[in-house]
Formats: structure tokens, C-alpha cells, sequence
């Protein structure tokens, strides 16, 4: 009985101890911050000051120039080619990869571990970083930003879908297994039915990130529309700029809910 | 005629549990056995050592005069394809078509690129438009799997298990999930393939008055080991107690309460 009272009403150190660990939380949040804030030169009267040339910025951009948009169709076509072969191929290297990352289709420890492996280096890397790189590697335009896309949608592709993957009812496998299926009749007829909609779906997501991300690669020299921000920006061309970010805004919508009414309709 | 023969058959799964100690048993071409035991028995363990789900850690285990303990992986899928397996939950691909689900059954002698195509020879499909014929449910071939009952999936498990023109059958806890009067018709189904076929049924079951309307023989394990092995007409109340190790009470039984409490 007395154990019961004392488990429901805390004693007053326990109620002492539970702030003081709130204030040292907080204290080192705001150590963290300060310590960031000081790094990256942040003041408040710079955001102040700086102000006014902000909004001239945004005047200058008033109107767009709408003429402009003929000059977009071309590199909006890219953006989107860029995008599209990009998410297609790094879907079909994404195959083979979540296969081997799941580890209820293979068996195989050290195969599974390093398929993981890479699959995990190849998510860590941004797909502008790539692009960076590969403009390096094969020189500027939307190849190099196609290539970007294709390393970043396996990595992304194959971390969603295996993760789902493993997450299968294992029932059916097991079940073939029983008949004497091999390998990849199991793939075909245990796994691949169940993880056929998800994959999709997330191949649809990561579409989606594509042209996202495609609109901006020609801001490291990757091709696309991103190309004629950078330049429209450099050279103070400001009406073309927000002719770009506007085309930009309204394609981004556009594919994000047209991408959002087919996942509903596959789940 | 001995079909299955284990000596000294021990699993220890990699975690340490000892699920079979040392079993001994001689099943008859032909027989239709019931296992019965507390859940963590080894039932389970026993009839996927018999398909090499799970691999032996000790013993043997004779198939039709071969051993089985070593066989290649291409003589292991071969094997595997004779003997026919029910489970629990049906184990089906629900978003597959029942007709798709019994051609798995089929595999074993399609050349792996036709199954990989879905091509499969048109006796193959009449074979299993046959099978799911005999358990009764042939106009829902073209059903998705998970539109059918909680019995009919059932039933198109056991119609899969009999596309593999199997020497041996076995079914885990094949009604453990189903209502009384379902779990009444699969064992019918089961007993009635084993007459008509005369293929070697074994059936898990913890369920004592189903062991013994249908089995014609009992096998007891309790902790891994075999403890009973006798003709199911001659089991005592006193020997399913034995088996159990503690009184035998109401969920022992499907037919009463023991249904309604699951």
C-alpha cells in the first residue's frame, strides 16, 4: 500500500530534478545555437538594414517578363528529360540493388551487408553534390545532370523499397520455398506481387524529388531551367529571373499533384 | 511400407532452444498422422525438418529409402517439390489470383524461364483448374486471394500443396486460424485426399478431439521430444495429459468452448 502511494505522488527532489534537467536542456540548445549563429556571421541588424534592398530585389522582378517564357520551353524540356531518365534509369539500377538489401530475399550476410553499404554511401551524397562533380567528370549540361539524378534515384529508390521490402509477409516465400521454387521464382511469385505498388509509389515520389531538384542543377553548370536563373540572375535581368521562378513554381505544383493522385490510386 | 524415417533427429536453433531431442520415428506409406502438443512442442519444427525448411542439427531423417540430411540444392528443390505443404495462415500472395497462387505448385517441372514469363504449358493449368476442382472451389480461380474466406484461402493452400503431385503432405496447425465448423471441413478435405490418393498426411494439431476423429495415428511431443506414439482409436484422456504435461481443460477442444475462446 504505502509502495502504491509513494509510486503516485513524487516526492518534491524528483519534481526539483526534473527542472533543473529542463534548464540545462534548453541552456545547451541555446549554447548550440549561439555557437552556429556566431559561425555563420548571423545579426539581426544586417536582416534589418538589408531589408529594403531585399524588397528592391523583388520590385526589380515586377513584372515578369513574360516573353521570356518562349525562351523556356526548350530548357524546361530538358528539365524534364533530365528528370525522367534520370528517376527511369536509377529505378532499373535500383532492382538488383533491393534485392540484395533485403535481407528475407537474400540470404547471402556479406553480400547483404555490402549491397547495404553502398546503398546507404550512395544516400548521403546530394544530388546537387553529384551534379557538381559530374559536370567535373564528363563537363557542363544536362548529361551530367541525368547521371546526378540516376545515382541519387537508385540510392533513394533502393532504401525506401528493400526497407519495405523486409517489412513483406514472409508467408509466401516460405511457401515456394516449400514447393522447390528457386530464387527468382520466388521473386517473381512471392515478392514481386506484394512489393509491386510500393515500389511504384515511391518511384513516384522520387520523380517527384527529380524535378525538383532538375529545375535547380543548372545552377552548378547540370543543365535545365536552372540554367537561365543563374544567368538571368548574373547578368541583373531580374524580370527573366521571376519569369523562371514562376514557371518553375507552377511546374513543381502541377507534378506534385498530379504524382500525388496516382500513389493514392495505388495504395 | 516405411515412407519417413528420423533416428536420433535433434534441432538446436542458433539461439541455443533445443527444438527436437533425439526422435525416433517410422511413418507408414500411406498413413495419415496426427502430431499433437503444447505450442513450443517442436510440431512445427519436426514437419519442416521433414521438408528441410529447417536443417538438422543431429540425426537422420530416410525419405523413400534416401537420406535426406544432405542433398544438393538442386536435388533439395526437387525433393521439396514431393512434398506438399499447408500452413497456419495460408500462406498465399493475397494480391495474386487464386489460380496464380496453385501454379506455384507447378514450378518444380516448368522450365524457370516459362514461369519466370508466365507461361505456363496448358497441362499445367488444367492440373491446377483440377486441384482446386477437388476441394470445391474452382469458380474462384479468377478471385484474388484475399477476396476469399479465411476456409476458401485454406483450401486453395491445400489445392497448391496438391499441384505438386506430392508422395507427402504436410499441414501446420491447418485450422488454427479457421471457425469450428471450417476446421470440420479441411480436416474432411485433408483425410479424404489421403483415401483417395493414399498420400502420406501429417497433420500438427493441439486440438485433442480433432486428433482423434481424424487421425489414424498420434504422435506426442512434449519439449522436443517424442513422448507418444500410438493409434489414435486407443488414446486416453490420461496419455493427451501426458502429452501436455497438465490437465487437459476446455481449449484443448474445438468442439465446445475451446473455439470460441481462440
Amino acid at each position: 500500500m504505502s509502495e502504491a502511494t509513494s509510486s503516485k505522488k513524487p516526492s518534491r527532489l524528483v519534481l526539483i530534478m526534473g527542472k533543473i534537467k529542463g534548464i540545462i536542456v534548453i541552456a545547451l540548445i541555446a549554447a548550440v545555437y549561439i555557437w552556429s549563429a556566431r559561425g555563420v556571421g548571423f545579426s539581426l541588424f544586417e536582416i534589418i538594414f538589408e531589408l529594403p534592398s531585399f524588397f528592391n530585389l523583388l520590385w526589380d522582378m515586377v513584372p515578369p517578363n513574360w516573353a521570356y517564357f518562349v525562351r523556356l520551353i526548350g530548357p524546361l524540356l530538358e528539365t524534364f528529360q533530365t528528370a525522367i531518365t534520370g528517376t527511369i534509369l536509377g529505378t532499373l539500377l535500383a532492382i538488383p540493388l533491393i534485392l540484395l538489401a533485403a535481407n528475407n530475399v537474400n540470404r547471402n550476410k556479406p553480400l547483404y551487408y555490402v549491397s547495404k553499404g553502398f546503398m546507404n554511401l550512395a544516400r548521403t551524397i546530394d544530388p546537387m553534390l553529384y551534379a557538381a562533380i559530374l559536370v567535373a567528370g564528363v563537363g557542363l549540361g544536362a548529361f551530367a545532370g541525368m547521371l546526378a539524378l540516376t545515382f541519387f534515384s537508385m540510392a533513394i529508390n533502393a532504401k525506401l523499397t528493400s526497407e519495405s521490402l523486409e517489412a513483406i509477409d514472409n508467408g509466401p516465400l516460405e511457401a515456394l520455398e516449400a514447393c522447390g521454387g528457386n530464387k527468382l521464382e520466388m521473386i517473381k511469385y512471392a515478392v514481386a506481387p506484394q512489393i509491386m505498388p510500393t515500389f511504384a509509389s515511391y518511384t513516384l515520389f522520387v520523380f517527384e524529388i527529380n524535378i525538383r531538384a532538375s529545375t535547380v542543377l543548372g545552377l552548378v553548370g547540370a543543365g535545365g531551367i536552372g540554367v537561365n536563373l543563374n544567368t538571368s540572375l548574373n547578368l541583373f535581368r531580374y524580370p527573366n529571373a521571376a519569369m523562371v521562378l514562376l514557371t518553375t513554381f507552377v511546374i513543381v505544383v502541377l507534378i506534385d499533384q498530379l504524382s500525388n493522385v496516382l500513389r493514392e490510386e495505388l495504395v | 511400407m516405411v515412407i519417413i524415417e528420423c533416428q536420433g533427429l535433434s534441432v538446436t536453433y542458433p539461439g541455443g532452444v533445443q527444438a527436437l531431442k533425439d526422435v525416433d520415428l517410422k511413418i507408414d506409406d500411406g498413413e495419415f498422422v496426427i502430431v499433437v502438443g503444447l505450442s513450443g512442442a517442436g510440431k512445427s519444427t519436426l514437419l519442416r525438418t521433414i521438408n528441410r525448411l529447417v536443417d538438422p542439427t543431429g540425426g537422420r531423417i530416410k525419405v523413400d529409402g534416401r537420406v535426406i540430411n544432405e542433398l544438393s540444392k538442386k536435388e533439395l528443390k526437387e525433393y521439396r517439390s514431393q512434398v506438399g505443404m499447408i500452413f497456419q495462415n495460408f500462406n498465399l500472395v493475397k494480391r495474386s489470383s487464386v489460380l496464380r497462387n496453385v501454379l506455384a505448385g507447378r514450378l518444380r517441372g516448368v522450365p524457370t524461364w516459362r514461369t519466370l514469363l508466365g507461361l505456363f504449358p496448358k497441362e499445367d493449368v488444367a492440373e491446377a483448374l483440377s486441384c482446386l476442382e477437388r476441394v470445391g472451389i474452382k469458380e474462384k480461380a479468377k478471385s484474388r486471394a484475399d477476396e476469399l474466406s479465411g476456409g476458401q484461402q485454406q483450401r486453395v493452400g491445400i489445392a497448391r500443396a496438391l499441384a505438386q503431385d506430392p508422395k507427402i503432405l504436410l499441414a501446420d496447425e491447418p485450422v488454427a486460424s479457421l471457425d469450428p465448423p471450417t476446421s470440420h471441413a479441411v480436416m474432411k478435405d485433408l483425410k479424404r485426399i489421403n483415401e483417395e490418393d493414399g498420400i502420406t498426411t501429417i497433420v500438427n494439431l493441439h486440438f485433442i478431439d480433432l486428433a482423434k476423429e481424424y487421425g489414424e495415428k498420434i504422435i506426442g511431443l512434449r519439449e522436443g521430444k517424442l513422448v507418444y506414439e500410438g493409434l489414435a482409436d486407443e488414446i486416453t484422456e490420461e496419455e493427451f495429459e501426458e502429452i501436455y504435461g497438465r490437465s487437459i481443460t476446455a481449449e484443448d477442444q474445438l468442439g465446445a468452448g475451446g473455439g470460441a475462446n481462440v
